[in-house]
């Protein structure tokens, strides 16, 4: 990376006088001990992040390979067996499906949004709420879908009172539909932020070039909307992934951890719930990091792939 | 967007306009959205039968347990914003302004997060860190977590407002001109990030007062783990509560709309 604003000295305190800037020695002078001062802060907060986000997750990684200070592949064994193997294959289908069902729904709604007849007060309207409800999730998250699908929820007395008995004909909110429709209520506005940028990206010109050229909608879609959104939107999907993959307090306060999901069970693991077994936790946590970093990973080469096109 | 502006005088020219397909699907994804706002307000209200007061409101402002736990999620709030932004504001200045090469580190770091999620934190955290016991057995054990959890948006919220400004010429007629850094400082950069410092205030007291995670598996009892506790016993209560979360997020979004735009009328 080619640097013009600061030679490479110059990063350093102390460091040697700089050609480009010939008042600038005279400055350095001045400010004497006081040049080490943004180091001082620069090493604060990379010590801060070692001590608290670095050392831990090392933590996380070597305590699944050792007990009493002996390496051990027991924990990491242990997370294939039958339960944990079934919490890591229930969490993973609930983060696709919710993240597929939201990147379609997501996408259908971003695009309409973005139509230049759109009402400005829808648009706005969208937008904003989307900010909001992709970052309502939680605890208040799962009680409002309880005032709403629980047993005593408003809808679900409501169809009572016209003759439907939604509990007596098999559907339960506490159960794996039950949090898919709930993880919708923030996937799908999260879809919403994500992919409007490439939409908005798409030039009305690239349509009338095609329309010129004398292609239809359908050849509009299949050879320039839907190639160049195709990136954008499986980077979408797997951030999307990952935001289910990971989500503790919206399962917990709706099953309280019946169902068995990954962070549920780690979270079950450390506060003692079970049998307290820190490394098992550590093991768990360890196969979360693996496919959150292989997510992170993706996500990052699709967003590199889909700037190409802009 | 000179492109955006000159294609909106050219809408004419396609019938882009949603049609009745397109404004059923926006009605069917209102109704999804907002039907639970809708009954959790209704929920809070609703005292049994047919019923409808104030009843779980009242319960609630007299609970001391619920006053507590909100104060202790604000204090830990406070103290999260306040180590934010003294470790992060210098940093990304002066990263941005003696060291940009580090800038590539930074956005790495503050994306880990992502792949480190709560609960692998937390578990890092109670692992690592056994003592002492002052430290571990008191809840601000939580606020170097919450620091991290909240990283990547305090960060980018930052970054932004840093990279808008022109630091280094800033810097330079400021020094050139007899000031210290301190004044630099105070006088010249942070009231001109402050659209920046609000955003990421508020975006803060949001994460850190929903923030369930940590305070449940530690077991400190913190605002969302009081939600969730009165909702085993009183989900009207639990739904005036999430109510209030709701508007509380909501409030906080407008905030940074509000002072983000007007940054950019400026």
């Amino acid at each position: 990376m080619a640097d013009s604003h600061l030679p490479a000295s110059a990063a350093l305190p102390g460091g040697a006088s700089d050609g480009h800037y010939p008042e600038k020695p005279a400055v350095r002078r001045r400010q004497g001990l006081a040049s080490l001062i943004p180091w001082f802060f620069i090493a604060l907060f990379f010590l801060f992040i070692t001590a608290f986000l670095i050392l831990p997750s090392i933590t996380v990684l070597l305590g699944a390979f050792f007990e009493n200070g002996a390496p051990t592949l027991k924990f990491v064994r242990q997370i294939f067996g039958r339960h944990y193997l079934h919490a890591y294959i229930v969490t993973t289908e609930l983060a696709a499906l919710t993240a597929l069902i939201a990147t379609v729904a997501g996408l259908v709604t971003a695009h309409i949004v973005q139509m230049r007849g759109t009402p400005q007060w829808v648009r706005t309207g969208i937008t904003s709420f989307s900010g909001v409800a992709a970052n309502f999730a939680g605890v208040p998250l799962a009680f409002a879908f309880i005032s709403t699908l629980g047993t005593l929820g408003m809808v679900t007395v409501w169809l009572k009172v016209i003759g439907i008995d939604i509990y007596s004909q098999g559907f339960s909110l506490f159960t794996f539909t039950g949090l898919t429709i709930t993880y919708l209520y923030f996937q799908v506005p999260l879809m919403v932020i994500v992919i409007t940028p490439a939409v908005q990206g798409m030039r009305k010109e690239w349509r009338e070039a095609c329309d010129n050229l004398g292609g239809s909608s359908f050849t509009y879609w299949r050879r320039i909307g839907i190639p160049i959104l195709t990136p954008p939107t499986l980077a979408g999907f797997i951030l999307l992934f990952g935001n289910a993959f990971a989500s503790y307090a919206t399962p917990y306060a709706l099953t309280s951890g019946l169902i068995p999901l990954v962070p549920t069970e780690i979270g079950n693991l450390l506060s003692g719930n079970v049998m307290a077994a820190p490394q098992l936790g550590q093991a768990l946590a360890l196969g979360m990091i693996v496919v959150m970093g292989l997510a992170m990973l993706l996500y990052w080469l699709l967003q590199k792939w889909a700037s190409k096109w802009r | 967007m000179a492109i955006a502006s000159r294609a909106a005088r050219q809408a004419k020219l396609h019938r882009d306009r949603p049609g009745l397909l397109a404004w059923f699907w926006l009605v069917v994804v209102a109704g999804y959205f907002i039907l639970p706002l809708i009954a959790m307000g209704m929920f809070s209200f609703w005292a049994g039968g047919s019923n409808y007061n104030f009843s779980a409101y009242v319960a609630l402002f007299q609970d001391g347990d619920m006053w507590r736990s909100l104060t202790l999620s604000l204090r830990l709030a406070v103290e999260t914003i306040v180590i934010t932004q003294v470790l992060l504001i210098p940093t990304v200045l002066f990263v941005s302004l003696r060291a940009p090469k580090l800038r590539l580190v930074l956005e790495m770091i503050s994306n880990m997060p992502f792949v480190v999620p709560a609960i692998v934190l937390v578990a890092g955290l109670s692992a690592l860190y056994r003592g002492p016991s002052w430290f571990v057995s008191s809840p601000e054990f939580m606020i170097p977590g919450y620091v991290i959890l909240a990283l990547p948006y305090t960060y980018r919220a930052l970054d932004v407002g840093v990279q808008a400004l022109d630091v280094k010429t800033l810097t330079q007629a400021g020094l050139s001109l007899g000031a210290s850094w301190t004044q630099i400082f105070l006088r010249v950069i942070i009231p001109n990030l402050r659209s920046a410092i609000i955003g990421s205030t508020l975006l803060m007291l949001a994460i850190v007062l929903g923030e369930f995670t940590f305070a449940n598996v530690l077991l400190f009892n913190t605002f969302a783990v009081y939600i969730n506790y009165i909702g085993q016993t009183s989900g009207t209560e639990a739904a005036a509560l999430s109510l209030f979360s709701f508007l509380f997020t909501w409030l906080a979004m407008l905030g940074i709309m509000i002072t983000g735009a007007k940054r950019g009328g400026r």
